[in-house]
């Protein structure tokens, strides 16, 4: 395996025998749902998995969580509270997964993160190099959902928009509906920039589940046997 | 929106920023203390900011510290996040304002701590590309012995992460600081030309280092510009 960037200290990169896979993709996407599938799938296999996902390191999350909810943070601060997050997780559990040979499935990953800070007007460089600490993943799926979809799933789940999901922070409309759809845009746009770059494998996250699951147990699948090879 | 601004941290802002940066024990705190007195006295808008006491981040960086969650990576990100908490809500708009912002340690205490724990130098630099460069900063440049003769000889209870314990460089807490401080003593040394550090030597009597420091800020800076307009 691989660091982005300077990567972080005392890792030997040699010991990593497991494999990292990510799933990308909008809160609607299917995320949640087709990590649930992938698990099933390779257990079933005889691998093991670990999950991670962000906002959920013992450090920070909860602290994290609460700022959100007062909207208290600034824009540098809220990008660092996030990497400070995702950099406990790589270290406290991606890293030693990885190390035991466990196959772990990330629910989002710094790309996420970046787009988010980068559609607010954050620095590219400044947050490239600051994930640079991350691993490159063996497979990013990029699960990708039209705005209209997402906005159905949502709605039909929750009966109403996240605030953050629907860029409220940055004022693009007073209607929450066409917030929602323009943040999505603004996002979607960014990852299309980078899938090229990062290597996403872009899954039509608009069809039905099981086929969608079919597409990336099998890309899974591949991937996996590559490495074996 | 793609087309993101670059970070500009070299706009000349109305006020000044004044940083002091050393060894724990080398006596810059009595320093910057009596400099804002000083300051103070003299009608000026003095703003005092130290490491590490922002609300928000606090929780986490003091849990993190207590449970040995932290590993180099998570400290300085823990730290840089609590920094980025004050630097945005306080300093930036105090700067704008027109004050004389003093910190008790800045962005080097941050280079030098978390490089001799093992972060890449190179990443701690762009990690702290949002910050803007002090206008001043004075190193006090304490041999090591007198420093930790200063900090040892009441044998304080040295905590985990202050006596660099993590680094496993010693069991022993005292003798573990001291390997600690010794390495951080080298990186301010590499770091004084790289930086522009106005060196103040830390050795000599209280009174005649404050009397040099207050002369270079007196020297530097067109001091009646940052006096109060408002009556109280």
């Amino acid at each position: 395996m691989k660091f982005y960037g300077e990567g972080i200290a005392g890792v030997n990169l040699a010991e990593l025998s497991g494999k990292l896979i990510v799933i990308e993709g909008a809160d609607g996407s299917g995320r949640s749902t087709q990590i649930d599938l992938l698990r099933n799938y390779l257990e079933n296999t005889g691998r093991a998995i670990t999950n991670v996902g962000l906002v959920r390191s013992t450090l920070v999350s909860n602290e994290l969580n609460e700022a959100k909810q007062g909207n208290v943070l600034s824009e540098i601060t809220r990008s660092l509270f996030y990497a400070t997050d995702f950099a406990d997780q790589l270290e406290n559990i991606i890293v030693p997964s990885l190390r035991a040979g466990f196959i772990v499935l990330a629910d989002r990953y710094i790309y996420t993160l970046m787009a988010r800070e980068i559609v607010r007007g954050a620095d590219r460089d400044w947050v490239r190099s600051l994930y640079g600490i991350a691993l490159v993943p063996q497979l990013i799926i990029y699960l990708k959902v039209s705005p209209g979809q997402l906005v159905e799933r949502n709605l039909r789940k929750n009966a109403t928009l996240d605030y953050w999901e629907s860029g409220r922070d940055l004022g693009i409309s007073r209607d929450v509906f066409k917030s929602f759809m323009r943040y999505q845009r603004l996002i979607q746009k960014e990852f299309s920039m980078i899938q090229t770059e990062f290597g996403f494998h872009v899954v039509n996250g608009n069809r039905a589940i099981r086929s969608v699951s079919r597409e990336i147990c099998a890309q899974v699948e591949e991937v996996l046997n590559r490495e074996e090879k | 929106m793609s087309d993101t601004k670059k970070m500009i941290v070299t706009e000349e802002l109305p006020g000044k920023l004044i940083a002091v940066e050393g060894l724990d024990g080398s006596g810059k705190s009595t320093q910057v203390y009596l400099l804002k007195r000083w300051l103070e006295m003299r009608g000026i808008k003095v703003f005092f900011s130290e490491w590490n006491s922002s609300v928000i981040v606090k929780k986490a960086t003091s849990k993190g510290k207590k449970r040995q969650l932290l590993t180099p990576t998570t400290f300085s990100l823990i730290h840089c996040t609590d920094f980025a908490d004050r630097y945005e809500r306080q300093m930036l708009p105090l700067l704008r304002a027109g004050y004389l912002v003093l910190c008790d340690r800045y962005i080097y205490t941050a280079f030098a701590r978390d490089a001799v724990r093992g972060c890449s130098r190179l990443w701690l630099r762009n990690l702290y590309g949002f910050v803007r460069q002090p206008d001043l900063t004075f190193f006090f440049n304490t041999p090591l012995e007198v420093a930790l003769n200063r900090i040892l000889s009441g044998r304080p209870q040295l905590k985990y992460f202050e006596a660099g314990m993590d680094l496993g460089l010693s069991a022993d807490p005292y003798e573990s600081f001291r390997l600690f401080q010794e390495r951080i003593y080298q990186e301010y040394l590499a770091m004084r030309d790289e930086f522009g550090f106005v060196t103040i030597d830390g050795t000599g009597p209280i009174e005649d280092q404050q009397e040099q420091v207050r002369d270079i800020v007196a020297r530097r800076f067109d001091l009646p510009r940052f006096r109060w307009r408002t009556q109280v």
